[in-house]
């Protein structure tokens, strides 16, 4: 139990298998899984705040809300959807290689994640590149070309809205999405290393648990700002 | 701190390591919590520092001592100060964080780095607060009301929004640690209804912290968006709707009084009966009483709103709702006075602050139930009828609970005793030192006297002279037992292992503990606050 030893080496794998303040492995497992179940609804509860803020604006200004999602472009959203859907996939089989102790599996499952996350915000990436060049990002040089929907005249204002609610959701979500991909850059390194094994995978785990919840958040965000009322 | 450590013969967490780098790296629960203590004593005397400058402005009707624009950021910076960077961390972060580990027989807290990364997330949050202090401070009201601090404030409001940002990510880390560590570190028999209530009130307190501060965290963000960027989510110029704001806001704000208080209701269970010698009357329901508090919590936040322009059948909900936080916190007050009766009383320090705070804390609270009826509130909004009722729950409940707390396991955090009758003597200080500070402010406000106004109409003089003259004689209060605190480190009687005959795993532990807290994992068989079976110290610390 004692922590104690002169030998940093000794220390160090001692600290993996298990830290000196618990009694056993379980126990460390189940702290540390109970910790990041807690982290997500601190993240929920974030996230909350926006889709509230989204849901009353939404209803107050539907019009403009749909003009603002009719401008968006749908097949790169569809592709992004599809993109994280399958690097949830990656990271479920991930954990699974990391519990039978796989390691070169492992490490590419770590490595598509990665991917398939750069991917994702690469799509972003070229998408906030066109919003910004239609002068669609809220400020000075706002414009929304568009004055009328279905007959009904649409505020210059509330258009903006919307856009402020896009810009900020889908930016905190890419502030998400980067933190994950740091996240998959320091698992790939030390699944290569060998670090993980059936005995010892809390983080490639916990790392799948945050992956998950990330992807869930855009499971919502794509219908929410990209399919309001796409009929026509 | 090392000094006083030198004396000390046996091995514990004070002298088991030299040197700055042993504290700024540490890993240790208790080590933390003395990082926490130093940070948060000195934003309390800047917090404090503000509010003498106020209250000395305030001294005459006229407003000379400061112009009018300073005045706004003294209040500001007085109540961000006081909430963020003091109250919010104070009890959870110093008392808690030193004894939930000790109390529930673990080695530590369930994760000791994330712990010490709260602290450094507090440190960053204060420097670049003090930052924002320096370079000329913040002048929107604690509450950042939009659009006044998105479209009009020319001052840090970024800065300061960003500060309080990061130190709520220290306090969710905390609450984090807590509930991770309440449910899987308990030691063999510690079952939850052994628990000390100081634990529950933690466990509950966690949970506001879990689910509120990152509320507070995307409003804030969202504010910032706004100024920096144009995201006109609140402002009504550019579409949104400052409402929105305020029940964001609220959602946190409201609740976080009650990470503010439950701490401290925590320590006042933990005092009481080892002071009156009896167990703790009604346990369950003292501990039910602490969930109750935090789940109300979270739905009354519109009594802020009343006169903001909320429907009125939502605020008559809202404040419906606001009467039932008293079931709770009544409970909690009967339960204390009933576990005195015909107990065995000692009136030392720790007892002498648990009473100012049952006084105080139900006065607090029953002006808090004129405030949620809807006609009374739209009589006092905003005067100083608000500021002396939640002045009394913060200062009168929150830091007299700390007090209590600090005396309480002083002798367990330094291995020394605090000189009992200079203890006393503050304690009679704050009492009479807040009462004269904040009774004049009910009545002022009832009298039509507003809140954050820089100038008034000379009739409300005396009753201002009166706050001033109190709030002089309450820093002489709170500056004393710093005094003897540091004093007694080095001069103060050498502690024993349990000095006031408490019950508790902290007290089995030597005095102070050793790193790992326990030479051996206890095995728990008794119920808590078994003060039948534990006999007082034998050489009483104080007469009776």
């Amino acid at each position: 139990m004692s922590a104690s030893s002169d030998s940093p080496v000794a220390v160090e794998t001692h600290d993996l298998a298990l830290r000196h303040h618990f009694a056993t492995k379980e126990q460390q497992r189940e702290a540390a899984s109970l910790g990041m179940w807690l982290f997500l609804s601190t993240e929920i509860m974030f996230f909350g705040g926006m889709f509230c803020a989204y849901l009353i604006y939404r209803r107050l200004y539907f019009t403009e809300f749909a003009a603002g999602s009719r401008s968006l472009n749908v097949t790169l959203g569809a592709i992004n959807t599809a993109v994280l859907i399958c690097s949830s996939l990656t990271v479920a089989l991930g954990v699974r290689a990391a519990q039978m102790g796989k390691r070169k599996l492992l490490v590419v499952l770590m490595l598509l994640t990665l991917v398939f996350g750069l991917a994702f915000l690469g799509i972003k990436g070229v998408e906030w590149t066109a919003k910004f060049k239609e002068h669609h990002v809220p400020g000075a040089s706002f414009h929304f070309e568009q004055t009328e929907l279905d007959g009904k005249s649409i505020d210059p204002q509330h258009i903006q809205l919307y856009f402020s609610l896009y810009f900020a959701m889908t930016g905190m979500h890419a502030l998400h999405m980067i933190i994950g991909v740091g996240m998959f850059v320091y698992l790939t390194y030390h699944s290569w290393k060998g670090r993980y094994t059936p005995d010892y995978y809390t983080p490639v785990e916990n790392g799948g648990l945050y992956w998950h919840f990330v992807d869930i958040v855009w499971i919502y965000l794509f219908p929410l700002l990209y399919l309001i009322d796409l009929k026509k | 701190m090392a000094t006083a450590a030198v004396t000390q013969e046996r091995e514990n967490y004070l002298n088991a390591e030299y040197g700055i780098k042993s504290w700024l790296l540490t890993v240790d629960h208790k080590r933390i919590a003395l990082l926490y203590l130093m940070s948060i004593t000195f934003f309390f005397f800047v917090g404090g520092f503000f509010a003498l400058l106020i209250r000395l402005e305030l001294l005459t009707p006229a407003g000379d001592l400061v112009s009018a624009d300073t005045y706004n950021k003294l209040f500001t910076m007085h109540g961000q100060v006081m909430i963020f960077f003091f109250l919010i961390p104070s009890i959870p972060a110093v008392l808690g964080n030193f004894l939930v580990p000790l109390m529930i027989g673990a080695k530590d807290l369930a994760f000791p780095r994330i712990n010490l990364l709260s602290w450094y997330l507090y440190v960053i949050a204060g420097v670049l607060y003090s930052h924002c202090i320096l370079t000329g401070g913040v002048d929107t009201g604690w509450t950042f009301y939009t659009p006044f601090s998105t479209a009009f404030s020319n001052t840090k409001v970024i800065e300061a929004g960003l500060a309080i940002f990061v130190a709520g990510f220290s306090s969710i880390l905390t609450g984090l640690n807590f509930v991770v560590t309440i449910h899987r570190m308990r030691a063999p028999g510690m079952t939850w209804s052994r628990l000390p209530l100081f634990i529950w009130a933690h466990y509950a307190t966690s949970i506001i912290m879990l689910l509120g501060t990152p509320v507070l965290a995307i409003t804030l963000v969202l504010v910032v968006l706004e100024r920096a960027f144009h995201l006109g989510i609140f402002d009504p110029a550019l579409g949104g709707d400052p409402l929105l704001f305020q029940h964001l806001f609220w959602f946190y704000s409201h609740p976080a009084v009650y990470i503010m208080i439950l701490p401290s209701m925590g320590v006042v269970t933990e005092v009481i009966p080892c002071f009156s010698r009896k167990r703790i009357f009604g346990y369950k329901f003292v501990a039910m009483s602490s969930i109750m508090i935090a789940v109300f919590g979270f739905l009354v936040w519109a009594h802020h709103m009343f006169v903001a322009g909320i429907s009125l059948y939502s605020a008559l909900v809202f404040s419906l709702l606001s009467y039932l936080v008293a079931v709770p916190s009544a409970i909690k007050v009967f339960n204390w006075t009933a576990t005195m009766y015909k107990g065995s009383i000692t009136f030392s320090t720790p007892m002498l602050y648990a009473f100012g705070f049952i006084g105080l804390f139900t006065m607090g609270g029953l002006t808090g139930l004129f405030l949620s009826a809807l006609g009374v509130d739209v009589h006092v909004h905003d005067t100083y009828f608000v500021i002396a009722h939640f002045h009394y729950i913060m200062v009168g409940g929150a830091v007299m609970g700390y007090m209590a707390g600090m005396h309480y396991w002083w002798p367990k955090i330094s291995g020394r005793m605090y000189p009992e009758g200079w203890g006393r003597l503050a304690a009679l200080i704050v009492f009479l030192g807040f009462n004269l500070t904040f009774f004049p402010q009910f009545i002022l406000g009832y009298l039509g006297m507003p809140r954050r106004y820089w100038q008034y109409p000379p009739q409300y003089q005396v009753l201002h002279v009166l706050s001033t003259a109190g709030s002089t004689i309450l820093a002489v209060g709170y500056v004393l037992p710093m005094m003897y605190f540091l004093w007694s480190m080095r001069y103060g009687k050498i502690a024993p292992d349990n000095p006031w005959g408490a019950s508790g795993l902290e007290w089995m532990t030597t005095s102070p503990p050793p790193t790992f807290n326990f030479e051996e994992t206890p095995v728990v068989t008794w119920e808590a606050y078994d003060y039948a079976n534990i006999p007082a110290p034998e050489e009483a610390p104080i007469e009776r």
